[in-house]
């Protein structure tokens, strides 16, 4: 089975088989990095590009070697060392790549709907890798792959995403994927940072930390980025910590074998203590992990299977 | 030299006429009305089946010149207003130089009289460069020939100016169309802000940047007793606002666009650049209030806030995309598809919010068909079938999102000073009647 679609941009358009096509596909890839030899031929003379304008060590890293465990031939193009640095406009950019003869592009930009632009204009296939505080579709499927993992099903569960959603792209993702399992979601942060309608997308919104994670099975921690704090959304880090930091202590409202996510990079003492961030309660290098299985179901999905054929 | 102009459905608001009649032209001047006119030694327009009007104004356009030529130009703004049905249109100064001085009103009036399409009427900026913190030279840019007086695409935002501005322009009888927009409040957003906001993933505006200055300049009328006239008001409490204002008597009118009243911010899905524009494509309730208060009165008329971009600059990034819509030649057909037909705007009103309206809130002696007035004419086929294409534009702009889109009624003819200067979509060799 494939998947039937030239681009990933997001999770909001991606049926729940689709999803969990790409789930399922993800186990037997893991076993693949478990193996002491972990290379397998199955992309061999595919070529791939990472486009990253934004910066990111997990991200960037685990879909090039996920590229590369599936023996595809895989380039990171440095944007800061690029000719965008003299002012070569996107299309130009991604018309040059393409025209080397790459079939795929990961993407991340810090503007929202910049992957879509660029999938309207390119025959290459296009997955995002975050755009602005649009979509983050893998992350949020490695997220599920690892409550799968450990809870056996994503069926029915409860799960709170603590801290900035208004700006945040992995909010916005695992929302869209997990309501496909009908989880019971529940948003929390300062009213600041919570983005207007968020409860028409079937989620409750709360400003009570407390009240929000009351029995759930999961708890999401989003990362806190000081420039919210510079730009008067919050008062200061000090607070924001007072109020919604998770803890072994403002975690007790939680079922007791809650599981801790956090995408990464971390702000100790900020969003996650560092007591909570280092226990086994938390699976924040399982995510990491998880991470690369999920790029490699995905890039065997996108561009493996002799598909060689596309339409656009 | 005579020109009659036959048996078509004559719509004339200001001189309360709908009916079939005849319109003799003569020597570029409406010289009689009536049924069956003679027509003997006339040239004729069979006008049966369409709509005869008063030519259309409008009074919010950007044609870039000078400095900007390359998204739009004097002549190719005139022949887009021209094949668009409007037969007089007035410029917005956001212009390099800014339109702040008797040499550039000079240059953009001299302009349009060598092109010689359409009428052309200049608006001089509130402030010199548009910078918000000096008046410019009010009382030059009248005598240079400036009808009003506006800093769009900028916010006013200090108050006091403002204050100042309601009150000097007043002394000469000039509106000031004010750009409504709190900067503070807009914060670098992309979007109208709400569930679709959340949903995009792009910052939002919210309504209350612009009805934060509404209100503001709503009180600095009252204050002063000058004439206010907000541009593109695009909110649910804009409307409201203005509302109570007449209510209570103030000196205050305002526009809509055609886009903020047949697109809400659903259609930003895709990120299509050619979506963006300021103020920004609102939320249906929005939209409504806005249909709401062009049935009863509350907004004057409907102008284009023609804004033609060069396409690099709605082909790229979202976020880095230029503002604005190229409007001249998609207003009617918008308004006639997505209004008239479904009934919810009457015909008659229509005319009335492209012709007596924009010429009440700018003090312009036109917008009727009386005896003896220029005769600039605008004829629609309500029937006209054809799909929104921006490659045939005659405005530099293709920037629409109204692309692709079939719409029924489109303007066919259009004459300035008994001159047909337009056919379906097509500028005509000069011909006078």
């Amino acid at each position: 089975m494939k998947l039937d679609r030239k681009d990933l941009l997001g999770l909001r358009d991606l049926s729940r088989e689709e999803t969990e096509l790409i789930l399922n596909t993800a186990i037997p890839m893991k076993d693949v990095i478990g193996r002491d030899i972990k290379k397998v031929p199955t992309l061999r003379g595919k070529a791939m590009v990472t486009v990253f304008y934004e910066n990111s060590t997990r991200t960037r890293t685990s879909f090039e070697l996920a590229g590369k465990y599936l023996s595809a031939d895989t380039v990171n193009l440095s944007v800061s060392t690029s000719s965008v640095q003299k002012g070569e406009s996107l299309r130009d950019t991604i018309k040059t790549i393409e025209v080397m003869g790459f079939d795929l592009i990961v993407m991340r930009h810090a503007m929202s709907g910049t992957p879509h632009y660029v999938a309207r204009n390119t025959r290459m296939r296009v997955i995002n890798a975050g755009d602005g505080a649009n979509e983050h579709p893998t992350q949020a499927l490695l997220d599920m792959y690892t409550i799968k993992e450990k809870k056996g099903t994503l069926e029915g569960l409860k799960v709170a995403i603590v801290g900035d959603i208004l700006h945040s792209r992995v909010a916005r993702s695992n929302i869209y994927g997990l309501s496909k399992f009908g989880c019971d979601i529940r948003v929390v942060g300062p009213a600041t940072l919570m983005p207007p309608g968020v409860e028409k997308l079937g989620v409750k919104s709360y400003y009570s930390l407390d009240e929000a994670i009351d029995g759930v099975d999961v708890i999401n921690i989003l990362r806190i980025q000081r420039e919210r704090q510079a730009s008067g959304l919050f008062p200061s880090l000090d607070e924001y910590a007072q109020l919604y930091m998770l803890s072994p202590q403002t975690l007790a409202r939680a079922k007791d074998d809650v599981l801790v996510l956090h995408p990464g990079p971390i702000n100790r003492g900020v969003e996650i203590s560092s007591e909570l961030a280092d226990s086994t309660q938390a699976l924040i290098n399982e995510q990491v992990t998880n991470g690369v299985a999920i790029r490699m179901a995905l890039l065997f999905l996108m561009m493996g299977g002799g598909r060689d054929e596309i339409t656009y | 030299m005579r020109l009659l102009i036959k048996g078509g459905r004559l719509i004339d608001p200001f001189k309360r006429i709908d009916a079939v009649q005849d319109l003799l032209v003569e020597d570029g001047k409406v010289r009689s009305r009536g049924d069956q006119l003679d027509d003997s030694g006339c040239e004729i327009i069979d006008a049966s089946g369409k709509i005869v009007c008063p030519g259309f104004i409008d009074i919010h356009v950007h044609l870039r010149e000078p400095g900007f030529e390359y998204k739009e130009d004097i002549a190719s703004g005139s022949r887009a207003a021209a094949c668009g049905g409007f037969t007089t249109v007035c410029c917005m100064p956001n212009t390099e130089p800014v339109i702040d001085n008797e040499a550039v009103v000079g240059f953009v009036k001299e302009k349009a009289r060598k092109v010689g399409i359409v009428n052309v009427l200049p608006v001089g900026s509130i402030s010199k460069k548009q910078s918000g913190v000096e008046l410019s030279e009010i009382a030059e840019l009248v005598t240079a020939g400036c009808v009003a007086i506006s800093d769009d695409g900028k916010p006013v935002m200090k108050a006091n100016i403002m204050r100042n501005a309601l009150d000097y322009a007043k002394m000469f009888g000039l509106p000031v169309l004010s750009h409504c927009e709190d900067l503070n409040l807009v914060n670098g957003g992309l979007m109208h802000e709400g569930y679709y906001s959340t949903i995009y993933g792009l910052r939002g505006i919210p309504a209350a940047a612009e009805e934060v200055m509404v209100a503001r300049d709503i009180i600095l009328a009252r204050l002063t007793g000058g004439h206010l006239h907000i541009c593109h008001a695009s909110t649910a409490g804009s409307m409201a606002l203005i509302r109570q204002a007449k209510a209570e008597g103030l000196k205050v009118s305002c526009e809509v666009t055609p886009h903020h009243l047949t697109l809400s911010d659903e259609i930003i899905d895709g990120y299509d650049a050619d979506t963006k524009v300021n103020p920004p494509l609102r939320s249906e309730e929005h939209l409504l209030a806005l249909r709401e208060a062009l049935l009863d009165g509350t907004v004057d008329c409907i102008a284009t806030d023609h804004a033609p971009h060069h396409f690099e600059a709605k082909d790229c990034e979202y976020e880095l995309a230029a503002c604005g819509i190229s409007g001249l030649e998609t207003a009617i057909a918008v308004i006639m598809d997505k209004l008239v037909r479904p009934g919810l705007l009457d015909i008659k009103d229509m005319v009335k919010l492209f012709t007596t309206g924009p010429a009440r809130v700018m003090g312009l002696d036109k917008g009727t068909l009386g005896e003896g007035k220029p005769a600039d004419i605008t004829i629609i086929d309500p029937e006209m079938l054809k799909t929104v294409d921006p490659r045939t534009f005659k405005s530099k702009g293709k920037n629409t999102p109204f692309k692709g889109m079939e719409l029924q009624g489109w303007p066919c003819m259009t004459l300035v000073n008994g001159v047909l200067i337009a056919q379906n979509g097509e500028i005509l060799l000069k011909k006078q009647f």
